[in-house]
């Protein structure tokens, strides 16, 4: 039996609540790293520059809108739009308190890894249809990227998926009610948390829109609200990244005295502070760093971790 | 494996060290709120200056418009009827645009009638209100220099008079006063 209003009330605020969020984020990160770059970032239009990202909507949205004449019109236009569609997806299973998800489905680590995997796919052909050397660089360091995370990313979550004995991301919140897995479960947070900035494109693994070498990777050719969809798909993955590290790692809504809407916003919140502390601070590694580091480093690390998780959880089980 | 963790270590000091820059000061100055102080020697926007009775400085010897590295100083000497025939600018027109305020005009000025003050409020919507004419350009004020007076200034010795001695004229000036 399903509560047709309280799912759509849920769907609501996630929706509104997601791309809201987004928003504001593009201002929050500038003025983060303006904190941290001993300056001040946005702080004209608003109080302490909040409507920042009104403005640069307002801008993006009457910017002319231009499609190349030699890209591939047809899958130039849908691109942005599978990158914000998969995102959004994503936070159907995200749980963001007890009966405050969307859909609590019973695969819903599955759900997540399919749909991050899928919003690779925009990024790849968005490379390919802009049909412009510097954004099919970005493709292809798109695809070496995914090769190397995508695998390490899935295994050091199984770990969390272990302990909780189910795929159900309320079930694993619900499994860490007295520890939560970030203890037991260190190696995989690392593994998971850096999959997760590869995943999102963030610093220092932002190779595939590296600005200082490929102009601004695979959307240089995207212009106006095209390469907003982008930017907010972004944001939202840098969303996604921080709730499911939270989900998995850190006891989601679990804590003491607040309400847990306000203890999940706040983990939440440090984990994007946290996405954005490194951007401020690491420099962008090479991708073939980042494929002998995801190979031949973590993804061992990944299977060892799995493999003692499992042995534990087996041995406990007698 | 000494390496990978000193590579760790780094990472992780970096984060720390950056984190601590929460709670410093930021560098900025708000600009249209807070102004900078600008020295009084700061090169900005170009005036015309009088002497102390009030007339023209300037006598349209064509030393700062030959000066200027991009040509952006146009003027046209002429003779005053009214004041012994001295020469005055006709008009006199300074393209801001062009100007790079680099000093040679104030430095090659005789009189001191051309200087740069600290002023470099000088945006415009257009492009051609960027060039000003001698009304734009002339104050009521001696500008960096009160009491000079280029007519009264001590001149060369004739025959028949010696420096500092004809009418009008102020004694000689000593040389070592005149350190920058």
């Amino acid at each position: 039996m399903i509560d047709w209003s309280h799912t759509a009330l849920t769907i609501a605020v996630v929706l509104g609540g997601g791309l809201t969020l987004a928003g504001m984020l593009i201002w929050v990160e500038r003025r983060l790293l303006g904190v941290w770059q001993e300056r001040y970032g946005p702080n004209r239009l608003g109080p302490g520059g909040c409507l920042q990202s009104l403005a640069d909507m307002i801008k993006i949205f009457t910017k002319e809108d231009w499609i190349p004449p030699f890209a591939d019109k047809a899958v130039f236009v849908i691109t942005p739009a599978i990158v914000v569609i998969t995102a959004l997806m994503s936070f159907a299973v995200v749980p963001i308190a007890p009966n405050f998800v969307v859909a609590d489905l019973n695969m819903g680590v599955m759900f997540f890894l399919a749909m991050s995997s899928l919003a690779a796919y925009s990024v790849i052909i968005g490379g390919w249809a802009s049909n412009n050397k510097f954004a099919f660089l970005g493709s292809l360091r798109a695809i070496a990227q995914l090769l190397s995370y995508e695998v390490f990313m899935g295994l050091s979550l199984m770990g969390a998926v272990l302990l909780a004995g189910s795929f159900n991301l309320s079930d694993i919140v619900e499994a860490q009610r007295h520890q939560w897995f970030v203890v037991p479960q260190f190696l995989g947070f690392l593994g998971f948390f850096m999959a997760g900035l590869a995943e999102a494109h963030r610093t220092p693994f932002d190779m595939p829109e590296a600005e200082a070498e490929l102009v601004a990777g695979y959307h240089s050719e995207y212009s106006g609200m095209k390469f907003g969809m982008f930017f907010v798909g972004e944001y939202l993955s840098v969303i996604l990244l921080s709730a499911m590290t939270v989900i998995l790692f850190f006891g989601g809504w679990h804590g003491p005295w607040l309400p847990p809407v306000v203890w999940f916003a706040l983990k939440m919140f440090g984990f994007i502070a946290l996405i954005i502390l490194i951007r401020a601070t690491w420099p962008r590694f090479r991708f073939d760093q980042l494929l002998t580091f995801g190979w031949k480093v973590v993804m061992p690390l990944a299977l060892i971790n799995l493999l003692v998780t499992g042995g534990v959880v087996l041995w406990r089980a007698g | 494996m000494m390496n990978t963790w000193t590579y760790a270590r780094n990472l992780v000091v970096g984060l720390w060290i950056v984190f601590k820059r929460t709670f410093a000061k930021p560098v900025t100055v708000q600009y249209p709120e807070e102004r900078p102080y600008l020295p009084p020697r700061w090169r900005g926007r170009i005036v015309l200056t009088r002497d102390p009775d009030g007339e023209e400085r300037c006598v349209a010897c064509y030393l700062c418009s030959a000066a200027c590295p991009v040509d952006c100083i146009a003027l046209q000497a002429a003779d005053n009827p009214d004041a012994h025939e001295r020469r005055y600018p006709e008009f006199f027109r300074i393209n801001f645009s062009r100007c790079i305020y680099c000093g040679m005009c104030e430095e090659a000025c005789p009189t001191n009638a051309i200087q740069l003050i600290p002023d470099f409020e000088q945006s415009e919507y257009a492009r051609r209100n960027l060039v000003y004419e001698k009304e734009d350009l002339l104050i009521n004020g001696t500008g960096k220099y009160h009491d000079y007076n280029f007519y009264r200034v001590a001149g060369v010795r004739t025959r028949d008079k010696d420096k500092g001695q004809g009418a009008n004229e102020l004694s000689p000036v000593d040389v070592r006063s005149l350190m920058p």
